[in-house]
């Protein structure tokens, strides 16, 4: 009993601390490169505006990249303090891959990242351009060699087993595992998805307020155009990954369509709670043979079903099965009211395009051509990402249970032992302290919106004058 | 020393030699700029944003070598990580939610509304605090041999005050070399008295460490190790000397060798941390597994090796040019 209470509330605080980390990352690595965008505009067009949106998305970028920082330091402990089974069994293969993340990507990050935050008026421009375009492939980088590892743990390949542990046969094989090459461009997607719309949903709110500046158009409009440009391609790559996960674990998949026995012309579901009690679905709401037509290209196509995965004595081989359908469906539902959102967007500001006030030279897109709605609506949407991305991956690793390894070792396998009390309280105080400081991360973010609206008294617009304002603090 | 012939032999040795030096690396730089979070409660406002413009460039990068130090200690000894980590949970808790709370104050504090940047000021010296203390204290429950009794938290409840006034220490040494005016000289006075603090602490660990065990006492005083292990307590007590009647003069004119404190300070925590690595080599965990035992995959540790004599040389160019770029006096951190 105690040593069970201990695996539950160990992976309820390995899911927890995983959870707050994601969030930031998925923000830093595609805020990086738009900031490289927006860098280089500035220094192409010499138009403040990009000066503007570039100083204005900066400091949330260090914000988001220190609790990236700080949750990731958390992140590497854990697998001692919690996990030390897993080490012991698959460090071989685990530990070069984290080694490699550390060497080549969070240094490169760490260090450069204070040039790119600090050093504009010490370094020449060239050297400020390439620490900002670091920083940004250095968090790619690190995004690179995590998946790497989360996707091997469940495509395992290239290893063989002495001993009762993993040791390395083939690294090629290990680092391009089956699920990798869609992982990985699906969480790229999802981190510009999700940056798009966080940069759009400001500049919407920083509009509401009245803001009504040439940064915060250029701003908005390209966060919708990333969401837009990037939506359909998400989507596409999601249903590749589906069916790759279909040929690897198909007991995920059974879970996530909610499908219990293996049969042709399976249904969509589109609402359903699925009992593992009475191994049905109650409330039943599906589109016909869709499900077989997503997953095998054909309408009366065989699905695989959770009843092909239980042991003989019963107990179930598949993950819990309502987590699994349900995140699910939040992760697509997101997905599809962005597609909405961002395509409804494009189409309102092209139809009013080259007609905002006042400007002359071509606009192909114009912000006051979105109706009031649609603006509102951004608001709201600007963490849709997180969601998205948060849904996603619980999907992915509530799906591999009772997995680690998929094959290879269970979850159970790997807790530490630790008394159950003691994790108790340390997860207590880790939600806690998330807690606040997701409030507080979000209010600062209202918070700098409302003060760029209200027209914070800007900065001399050659950003090079500000060496002056230096030596003058001294 | 091991048998450079045989993979299996030197590459655990290897490994522990890369863990050490990160780990020296990451005591020293985040030991300063965990000082300065721990100096910031004497300092006024203006002061603050100054101490806070003397890290701000750095902090992220220096605990970049403790996700080294615990990287490799995870990859090259995974059952001694286990060990140590798991009976190590809640100092590494607390130390965890201290370099959280430092950590996002830091960003916080200077983008949060103005009645909110006392509570951030706050949370920076609590966070550095917390963190300070739990590392001085699991470096106590380590020396004495990760036991549980009450002699050992006692001994560890010493060790995480001595390395708390340690940072204290070396951050007023950092301060004294990236500050002037009025706040260097509070930095000069802040180093004199916590100079005493770091003393007694070098000097309980260096008396504690041979009485713990007999085999660590054997490799310290027997003949003929000690000849060429005296110099070490001796330099050490030299270097003492010359920097207390240094920081009597300081500041001098011109700011003449402001950055000589630090330079001292650093080759004390050198000195004392070759002394502790001397006695536990070669147990990871003290007296129970050794580096040799605990050791992974030879064929793992080559890949991560490779990697490492590549890249490494490439992180210390780029992290001297960092401190370059921002060398000098510190001044209120911009943006721009
Ligand atoms: C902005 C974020 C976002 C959006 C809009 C979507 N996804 Fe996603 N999805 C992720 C973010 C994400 C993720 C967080 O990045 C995951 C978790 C693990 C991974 O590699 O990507 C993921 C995993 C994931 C998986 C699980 C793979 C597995 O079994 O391991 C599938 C099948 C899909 N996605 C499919 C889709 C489909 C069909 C979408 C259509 C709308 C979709 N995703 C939108
Ligand atoms: C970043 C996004 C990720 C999220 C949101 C996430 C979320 C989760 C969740 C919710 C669980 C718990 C499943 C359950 O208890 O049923 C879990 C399990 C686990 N995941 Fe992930 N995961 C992520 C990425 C990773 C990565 C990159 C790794 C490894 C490098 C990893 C390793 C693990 C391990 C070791 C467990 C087992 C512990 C447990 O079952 O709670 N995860 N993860
Ligand atoms: C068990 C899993 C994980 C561990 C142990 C881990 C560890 C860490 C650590 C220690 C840091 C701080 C690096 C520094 O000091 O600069 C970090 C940052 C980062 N992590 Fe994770 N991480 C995990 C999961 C993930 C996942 C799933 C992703 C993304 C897909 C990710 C992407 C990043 C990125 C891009 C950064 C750097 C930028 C930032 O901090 O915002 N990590 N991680």
């Amino acid at each position: 009993m105690e040593a069970l209470d201990t695996l539950i509330l160990s992976r309820i605080q390995f899911a927890a601390n995983i959870s707050f980390h994601i969030l930031f990352p998925t923000i830093t690595i595609a805020l990086g490169w738009v900031l490289l965008f927006f860098r280089i505009r500035f220094t192409q067009t010499g138009d403040d505006k990009w000066m503007a949106a570039y100083r204005f998305w900066v400091k949330i970028f260090a914000l988001s990249f220190a609790m990236g920082v700080v949750s990731g330091i958390t992140m590497s402990f854990q697998f001692g303090t919690n996990w030390p089974g897993f080490m012991e069994t698959v460090g071989n293969i685990a530990g070069p891959l984290l080694a490699y993340e550390v060497l080549t990507a969070f240094f490169l990050e760490a260090v450069f990242v204070g040039i790119m935050l600090f050093g504009f008026s010490r370094v020449p421009r060239w050297l400020h351009t390439l620490a900002t375009g670091l920083v940004a492939f250095g968090t790619t980088v690190s995004a690179f060699w995590i998946i790497v590892l989360n996707s091997w743990m469940h495509t395992p390949q290239g290893f063989e087993m002495i001993d009762g542990v993993a040791h390395a046969t083939s690294w090629w094989e290990i680092i391009f595992n089956p699920s990798m090459p869609y992982r990985f461009a699906h969480m790229l997607m999802a981190s510009f998805l999700t940056v798009g719309f966080l940069i759009a949903g400001v500049s919407a709110f920083r509009w509401v307020l009245g803001d009504r500046s040439r940064e915060v158009r250029s701003m908005l409009k390209t966060g919708v155009l990333i969401g837009a440009v990037l939506i359909p391609l998400q989507i596409l790559a999601g249903d590749k990954h589906g069916l790759n996960t279909l040929e690897y674990q198909p007991a995920k998949v059974a879970a996530m369509e909610g499908n219990w026995d293996t049969q042709p012309n399976v249904p969509l579901l589109l609402f359903a709670l699925p009992d593992e009690e009475t191994r049905e679905n109650r409330f039943e709401i599906g589109i016909p043979n869709v499900a077989s037509l997503i997953l095998t290209h054909s309408f009366d196509g065989e699905v695989p079903g959770l009843n092909d995965f239980v042991a003989e004595d019963g107990t179930a081989l598949h993950p819990p099965v309502l987590p699994v359908f349900w995140s699910f469906r939040v992760m697509v539902g997101t997905g599809v009211a962005m597609l909405l959102l961002s395509w409804s967007a494009v189409w309102f500001m092209w139809r009013r395009r080259n007609r905002h006030q006042g400007r002359s030279n071509a606009h192909r897109l114009a912000v006051e051509g979105l109706p009031k709605v649609l603006v509102w609506a951004m608001v709201p949407m600007a963490f849709s990402g997180w969601v998205a991305t948060l849904a996603g991956w619980y999907t992915t690793e509530i799906g591999r249970q009772p997995w680690l390894v998929q094959g290879v070792m269970t979850t159970e396998m790997a807790v530490a032992d630790v008394p159950s009390p003691m994790v108790l309280g340390t997860l207590l105080t880790y939600l806690a302290v998330y807690a606040a400081l997701l409030s507080a991360y979000i209010g600062v973010i209202i918070y700098m919106a409302r003060k760029a609206a209200a027209g914070e008294p800007q900065t001399p617009n050659t950003p090079f004058a500000n060496d002056n304002v230096m030596t003058a603090a001294e | 020393m091991p048998d450079f012939s045989n993979p299996a032999d030197w590459l655990p040795w290897a490994f522990a030699s890369l863990m050490g030096l990160s780990i020296l690396i990451y005591v020293v730089l985040d030991g300063f700029d965990l000082g300065v979070g721990l100096l910031f409660p004497m300092a006024d406002r203006i002061e603050q944003d100054r101490m806070i413009g003397s890290i701000g460039p750095f902090w992220d990068a220096n605990e970049t070598w403790l996700v080294l130090a615990v990287g490799l200690l995870l990859v090259a000894f995974p059952t001694a990580h286990g060990v140590i980590l798991s009976t190590l949970y809640l100092p590494v808790f607390v130390m965890l939610i201290g370099l959280i709370l430092r950590g996002v104050a830091f960003e916080f504090r200077a983008k949060a509304r103005d009645h909110h940047k006392a509570l951030w000021n706050r949370l920076f010296f609590v966070g550095s605090l917390m963190t300070a203390l739990s590392q001085g204290f699991m470096l106590g429950l380590y020396i004495m041999g990760l036991e549980k009794t009450l002699a050992t938290y006692a001994f560890a409840c010493l060790t995480a005050v001595s390395l708390a006034v340690g940072y204290s220490f070396i951050g007023s040494t950092w301060l004294i070399h990236k500050t002037e005016g009025a706040l260097q000289l509070k930095a000069v006075t802040w180093a004199r008295r916590s100079l005493w603090g770091a003393v007694i602490g070098v000097f309980a660990v260096s008396a504690a460490t041979p009485l713990v065990s007999d085999r660590i006492f054997g490799k310290w005083f027997a003949f003929p190790e000690i000849l060429w292990l005296a110099p070490l307590p001796l330099l050490s007590v030299s270097v003492l000397v010359l920097l207390w009647r240094l920081l009597q003069r300081m500041p001098m004119q011109d700011d003449r060798q402001n950055w000589l404190p630090f330079l001292m300070s650093t080759a004390l925590f050198v000195m004392a941390y070759l002394g502790l690595a001397y006695s536990f080599y070669p147990y990871v965990v003290p007296e129970k597994l050794t580096i040799y035992a605990a050791a992974a995959a030879p064929e793992s540790l080559w890949i991560i090796l490779v990697g490492a004599l590549c890249v490494v040389p490439v992180i210390i160019a780029y992290s001297v040019m960092a401190y370059f770029i921002f060398r000098g006096k510190a001044t209120d951190l911009r943006y721009e």
